[in-house]
């Protein structure tokens, strides 16, 4: 049996890809307002409740200020994640991969476990644990898959202008448009430090027999 | 520092295959098709005639920004500012059975709609304030669209960097019930930064598509050969989305 299905392999690729250009050409994005509010309205930058940063040029799609070919980029990808999203999640549903490796077991939440768990990653020890992923992963990974991702998906709709007409509760779910906007700018960058701690422990645990397993698919061997 | 030199080039490799993908033909296909398609879903999943939110007298912001042009220089403009806009008119043409001109009394004159909407710019900021104009579509049917016109295209008194400012949306859009022709802001009539003495409102679509200081409305076939063909002012010098419901 495979370590990777194929379906997450593929999904994990195509989705980096588009998370790397939705997160750089929206920061492109960000630099055409760069302050952030709560509620519906806001424009005032002296009522702003952040004054976000101005990104750098090495750090947006495209390389400099360009409002219009960021959003190109932005609203292109946007379906690719979301179709992708969609797809991985329905999928894994049905082969069980969610069930099975993600959502934790009733014995996993119990306090003596996790403090083991953690120990164990404290002593760098990541191959541990009964199922394909240990306790920590298992929340990272659901809290990725179930809660930052369909963030992501849900204000971003929230914030364009047309789906106000479609799902005006979705943009009062958030506490109004310029929250959701506020919202979608925090959870993009757990979303990216997800990413930063997601490589860090790659390269701790071997990184080339994980890119080469999250390539081929690897073996999953049982006993291990 | 090896390490960060070849994560710097392949950073740099990105942003150039980046540049370059996105600036070929296939890429710009699919950036206008992406376009499509959000157009599409938010149609479906909302019906062409779906309501913005209206909002409660309460939730008017303190005062609505003035974008883009906020105090043409225009000398026409300029003399007819000078003068209350008493001798404004705005002319319904192209193609239609029966070209108007319509004076701001005229306007007035038809029913009212009055709607409280939150305004969002593509920059990202949003303002709410309270609109009163009759409907678009009253004045369309006024004028009576000739069976082939599929466009309603928005020309406007300011210049903008040295080009007219206009705009255009398709039918659903001219047609909508919030979609009106603005003279009043906030109870009083409507200041020149926002657009004295006529502003669209196409409350479905972000701030660039509300044309300001509006003259002459048209029906067109196509956007071609209008201004630089891509339906609007935006849309043709900096390569902004014809349909900003996204």
């Amino acid at each position: 049996m495979k370590k990777h299905r194929l379906s997450t392999r593929l999904w994990h690729w195509v989705n980096l890809l588009a998370l790397v250009i939705l997160f750089m050409s929206g920061l492109n994005i960000s630099n055409a307002h760069p302050w952030l509010y709560w509620g519906q309205w806001g424009f005032q930058p002296n009522t702003a409740w952040l004054a976000v940063h101005r990104w750098p040029g090495w750090a947006t799609i495209p390389g400099s200020y360009n409002l219009a070919v960021a959003r190109d980029w932005h609203i292109l990808f946007a379906w690719v994640f979301a179709v992708g999203l969609l797809l991985f999640l329905l999928i894994a549903l049905f082969n069980r991969h969610l069930g099975r490796d993600i959502v934790p077991g009733r014995r996993e939440w119990r306090w003596p476990a996790i403090r083991a768990d953690i120990a164990a990653h404290l002593r760098f020890d990541f191959h541990h644990g009964e199922g394909k992923y240990n306790f920590l992963q298992k929340v990272a990974y659901g809290l990725v898959l179930f809660v930052l991702l369909p963030l992501m998906l849900l204000t971003g709709m929230a914030i364009s202008p047309g789906f106000d007409a479609a799902f005006p509760w979705l943009i009062d779910l958030f506490g109004g448009r310029q929250s959701a906007r506020s919202i979608h700018f925090i959870v993009a960058w757990a979303v990216f430090g997800f990413f930063v701690v997601h490589v860090l422990l790659v390269l701790l645990s071997g990184p080339i027999g994980q890119l080469r397993d999250m390539i081929t698919g690897g073996r999953y061997d049982e006993a291990a | 520092m090896k390490r960060r030199n070849v994560l710097a080039g392949f950073g740099a490799t990105f942003l150039a295959g980046c540049s370059k993908v996105g600036d070929s033909q296939p890429m710009q296909k699919l950036f206008g098709l992406a376009q499509d398609w959000h157009r599409g879903a938010q149609r479906t999943l909302a019906g062409r005639n779906a309501l913005a939110r209206e909002f409660s007298p309460s939730d008017i912001s303190p005062y609505f920004r003035g974008n883009g042009t906020t105090d043409p220089a225009e000398a026409d403009y300029k003399a007819h500012a000078a003068a209350g806009f008493a001798g404004w008119t705005l002319a319904v043409g192209g193609l239609v059975e029966r070209p108007l001109q319509l004076s701001l009394e005229q306007i007035r004159a038809l029913p009212q709609r009055t709607q409280i909407t939150r305004h969002d710019c593509v920059e990202g900021w949003s303002a709410i304030g309270q609109w009163t104009g009759p409907q678009l579509r009253l004045i369309l049917e006024g004028a009576g669209l000739k069976p082939e016109a599929r466009y309603i295209v928005f020309r406007c008194a300011d210049v903008l960097s040295g080009s007219n400012y206009y705009e255009s949306v398709d039918l659903v859009d001219a047609f909508h019930p919030q979609t009106i022709v603005a003279h009043r802001l906030n109870g009083a009539p409507l200041p020149v930064k926002n657009g004295a003495p006529l502003r669209m409102r196409i409350e479905r679509q972000l701030g660039y598509k509300h044309a300001k200081y509006v003259k002459a409305i048209e029906a067109v076939a196509s956007l071609e050969g209008i201004g630089g063909g891509k339906g609007g002012f935006w849309e043709d010098r900096v390569g902004y989305q014809w349909y900003a419901g996204i």
